[in-house]
């Protein structure tokens, strides 16, 4: 059992200082901010490392910070042998986002990864089957977006009723 | 915007066989579903057949997104998302409003009375036999087995009545609020719990003995898409297809909420007793078994629950979060149901994600049904117990 | 039953006809009351009551006014299907189940042919069945009917096997093929001073033989626990997926004619036929007529006591059971039968 502080600690440890950043919110638990590109590498470690164990990712939700013209993916882990909990984020900006894949590593990420790519038009690397999954394949636009403006027909057809 | 026309995955084929004999074999790719009556709702398997054994099964989902998350995000008050709550997993909106409400609650930091905790718990547990019941039902009606199907649908209706007389609605309910309930139950629903409490009992019995032992049943599901633990933790599958692969996991206990600490409960495992851990057989036992211990849970909080208690305490005026974002579960009928939600301070959420544990446990399908034939595929997914309405959302 | 034709029918043709046509109407008329039964059945084992209001009296005229819908339906036929064999196989179904009943007697007084290779016609003319039910699978132009056509032909096929051995089995003991015969056989005396003579009672290698017969000829009729060919939450419909209106009736038809006409060929084989229960008495051509419906009756409700009970087995453990199980013990219980004859 470590809190969110102390993995911060061994995670920086292994990566430098750079790689990770704690953010804390008076209200809800802190987490912590991960570069994009150095995500699967912290994934497979905070999975595989003694005393981390990550082996189960709870939820992996894709967010679209519109003022600041950013884009984020939250993960959700716990390990339900050492029984913590801990939230990373990665935040990339609107118009280049992309970041590898963890489907090798969760497999659970596969599916929530091509709902997050569908959604909000993250791309990640490496993914084995980047489909939409919940929209048609040819859809336009991704939905979840703030900014998103509907498309007028689809295969002829008007969307807008 | 760019114009994304991304194909899916070739479906390759294995070139004609010849058999010796001037005659060719070749794979059959068929579609099973939208429109199917076995796939509970509009679910699409693209299967690639050789003969009637299953070689390849790609899931196609969608069909019923009804943008739940898009709609939360307009929604102009956080109390109007209950009801589409309710439409995400129809067979168990208890469940999922209790799940929404207490992420909810968290965020805000109110804390409810104990009446409301107590009712809430038999409700959402209720809704839990419910919508076992159903998933028992439709189960053996995809092994061919029609009469046990109406059989749980008259106890289902009992549960549904005692909805009904609550909250006025049998399906979609909106009774549990943010902050208390809708209302406050009626005067005989006490009795009326308890009695179905006790007529229900010998029923689950009746059920063993028409369905889980019959030999045909049993020669139907043991073995059959064999899900084993470390491939079930992995592909983060939950509730009760989790438990029959024989992992001690049930979020009720590990990870309590409410007040599930106060009740005396067994967590039911699969023990691979007709077969092998983690067939369909196993995850079926585990929904019959559970009824039996959300009775217990039943019976012990109609025991406790207090008399006095305003459900409208603590239902706060304006819903107005503090900025700050939440992750919270709970225990679905159906496993392990998240919300991710993110409050920017104003009194529309700015994003409701929902972890629903359908998706997650489908998403296993294609890992256990390569190698099984059509007549399993139907046991298959009617074993981890999806419903499409969730999946989708 | 001709003769009697003969006194008040004028011309020789006309005989025939009606001669003829009389198995066609038992089999409308039980369709129509095994439809409306198999629901009554249904519903009394779940805890409902079935059709309740049409026609007034427990929903008797529900199956007629199926009938009266079903021949209003459009006529669909797909647009890539083979439009002849498509068409026709209905009608070769329910001529193949139709044709059959020719060698069945109804009572001491009706038989539609005398023929002495009855049983043997029987099993032949049925086997029909499963050409009908390929070429419908197959002109479907669908990839599920033709998965249930395929499973319907190796299910027939197989289980004509055990169907005809343990046939045989009665044969030993009588030694003629005509089912009247066989039926007159079982007539009259009696075992133990009060067990009619009937063919079950004759040996206990005879029950097993009826057991065996009867499990052969469920899957025959594709019947719960077998109803592979269109078992419906797997195949969507099997065969039958892409049929509507009254071909699809013809189907539905052939599958109730089918299940009498294994029943009455149970009832003639085993219990008896058109012999009363009773010995001598309540005895008659129109008690026999009645005796051999009310024994066929009570297999066909067996057979949907069995539907809404079972699951249905899967079609690899379908083959398991028919060759590893039912065809050995069908061979051993042959040659027991045979000893039993010989030395009794």
């Amino acid at each position: 059992m470590k809190t969110t502080e102390e993995l911060h600690q061994i995670l920086s440890g292994q990566f430098g200082e750079e790689a990770c950043e704690l953010k804390a919110d008076e209200k809800v638990a802190p987490w912590i901010i991960v570069k994009p590109d150095l995500i699967r590498d912290i994934a497979k470690y905070l999975r595989d490392e003694k005393g981390l164990r990550f082996d189960s990712l709870m939820c992996l939700s894709g967010v679209h910070y519109q003022k600041e013209n950013e884009l984020g993916v939250t993960y959700h882990l716990y390990s339900t042998t050492e029984k913590h909990k801990l939230t990373l984020k990665v935040i990339m900006p609107e118009d280049d986002a992309h970041l590898p894949t963890v489907e090798q590593i969760w497999k659970t990420a596969d599916w929530h990864e091509r709902e997050a790519y569908d959604m909000f038009g993250i791309r990640f690397d490496g993914h084995p089957d980047p489909r939409r999954i919940l929209c048609p394949d040819d859809w336009e636009g991704y939905p979840l977006r703030k900014d998103y403006q509907v498309q007028e027909f689809y295969r002829g057809m008007k969307v807008e009723y | 915007m760019t114009n994304v026309k991304e194909k899916g995955p070739e479906v390759t084929l294995t070139p004609p066989r010849d058999t010796g004999k001037g005659l060719k074999t070749q794979e059959m790719v068929i579609n099973m579903g939208p429109q199917h009556p076995s796939t509970h709702g509009v679910l699409r398997m693209e299967l690639t057949l050789d003969g009637e054994i299953v070689t390849n099964a790609i899931p196609h989902i969608g069909y019923l997104h009804r943008c739940f998350e898009k709609h939360s995000e307009a929604m102009n008050d956080y109390a109007k998302v209950i009801p589409y709550v309710d439409r995400m997993d129809y067979v168990a909106a208890m469940n999922n409003e209790l799940g929404y409400a207490i992420a909810m609650e968290r965020l805000m930091d109110i804390r409810v009375n104990d009446r409301v905790e107590y009712i809430r718990i038999i409700m959402s547990e209720l809704q839990r036999i419910a919508s076992h019941l159903l998933a028992i039902g439709t189960f053996g009606l995809d092994i061919g087995a029609f009469t046990p199907f109406l059989y749980c649908f008259i106890e289902r209706e009992k549960v549904l009545d005692i909805f009904e007389k609550a909250s006025g609605a049998r399906l979609l309910y909106n009774y549990i609020w943010i902050g208390g309930l809708m209302n406050d139950v009626p005067a005989d629903f006490k009795s009326d719990t308890a009695e179905f409490v006790k007529s229900f009992r010998p029923k689950i019995k009746e059920l063993n003995d028409l369905l889980s032992m019959n030999k045909i049943f049993i020669d139907r599901t043991a073995n059959i898409g064999v899900l084993p633990e470390k491939v079930a933790i992995n592909y983060g599958v939950s509730g009760p297809s989790l438990r029959g692969s024989g992992v001690h996991w049930d979020l009720r206990r590990d990870d309590p909420y409410s007040i599930y600490d106060r009740f005396d409960f067994d967590v039911i495992v699969g023990k691979g007793e007709m077969g092998t851990l983690g067939d369909c057989w196993d995850r079926y036992i585990v929904r019959v078994r559970e009824m039996e211990e959300s009775l217990k849970i039943i019976e012990q909080a109609l025991d406790q629950m207090p008399e006095e208690g305003d459900v409208h305490e603590a239902v706060p005026k304006k819903i107005r979060p503090p900025a700050g974002e939440i992750y919270c579960r709970t225990e679905t009928p159906r496993g392990e149901l998240g919300y991710y939600i993110i409050s920017d301070k104003s009194t529309s959420p700015f994003r409701v994600k929902a972890r629903a544990p359908s998706f997650v446990n489908l998403s296993v399908l294609p890992a256990i049904s390569i190698g099984a034939m059509v007549a399993d595929m139907v046991a298959i997914i009617g074993s981890i117990d999806i419903v499409l309405g969730e999946v989708d959302r | 039953m001709q003769q009697f034709l003969e006194s008040f029918l004028p011309a020789g043709p006309l005989v025939v006809f009606v001669f003829s046509i009389i198995p066609l109407m038992i089999i409308l008329v039980y369709a129509l009351f095994a439809i409306w039964l198999e629901r009554k059945v249904a519903g009394h084992m779940q805890d409902r009551l079935g059709p309740m209001r049409t026609g007034g009296w427990h929903g008797w005229a529900q199956t007629i006014a199926d009938l009266v819908k079903m021949i209003q339906k459009e006529d669909i036929v797909p647009a890539k299907a083979d439009r002849f064999l498509f068409k026709m196989a209905p009608f070769i179904a329910f001529a193949a189940s139709y044709a059959a009943f020719v060698a069945i007697p109804f009572s001491s007084g009706y038989i539609g042919s005398m023929i002495d290779v009855g049983v043997f016609y029987i099993v032949a003319i049925t086997s029909l069945l499963s050409v009908s039910i390929i070429m419908a699978g197959w002109a479907s132009n669908n990839k599920w009917s033709l998965l249930g056509a395929m499973r319907t032909a190796a299910q027939t096929v197989s289980y004509e096997i055990p169907t005809v051995v343990t046939i045989l089995s009665v044969i030993i003991v009588t030694g003629t093929l005509n089912l009247m015969e066989i039926t007159e056989l079982q007539s009259g005396n009696t075992f133990l001073g009060f067990l009619p003579g009937w063919l079950i009672f004759h040996s206990p290698f005879m029950v097993i033989a009826f057991v065996l017969f009867f499990i052969a000829t469920l899957a025959e009729a594709h019947r719960v626990p077998f109803d592979l060919p269109e078992s419906e939450s797997e195949l969507v419909g099997g065969y039958q997926t892409e049929y509507s209106g009254m071909r699809w009736g013809l189907f539905m038809l052939t599958e109730y004619a089918d299940m009498l006409l294994l029943s009455l060929l149970g009832a003639a084989l085993f219990f008896g036929g058109w012999n009363s229960p009773f010995g001598s008495y309540l005895d008659g051509p129109l008690w026999g007529a009645f005796w051999m419906l009310l024994k066929g009756m009570i297999l066909v409700f067996v057979m949907m006591w069995l539907r809404w009970t079972l699951p249905r087995l899967r079609v690899d453990q379908l083959m398991n059971l028919c060759w590893k199980y039912l065809i050995p013990l069908s061979f051993v219980n042959l040659v027991l039968i045979a000893l039993w004859e010989m030395i009794f």
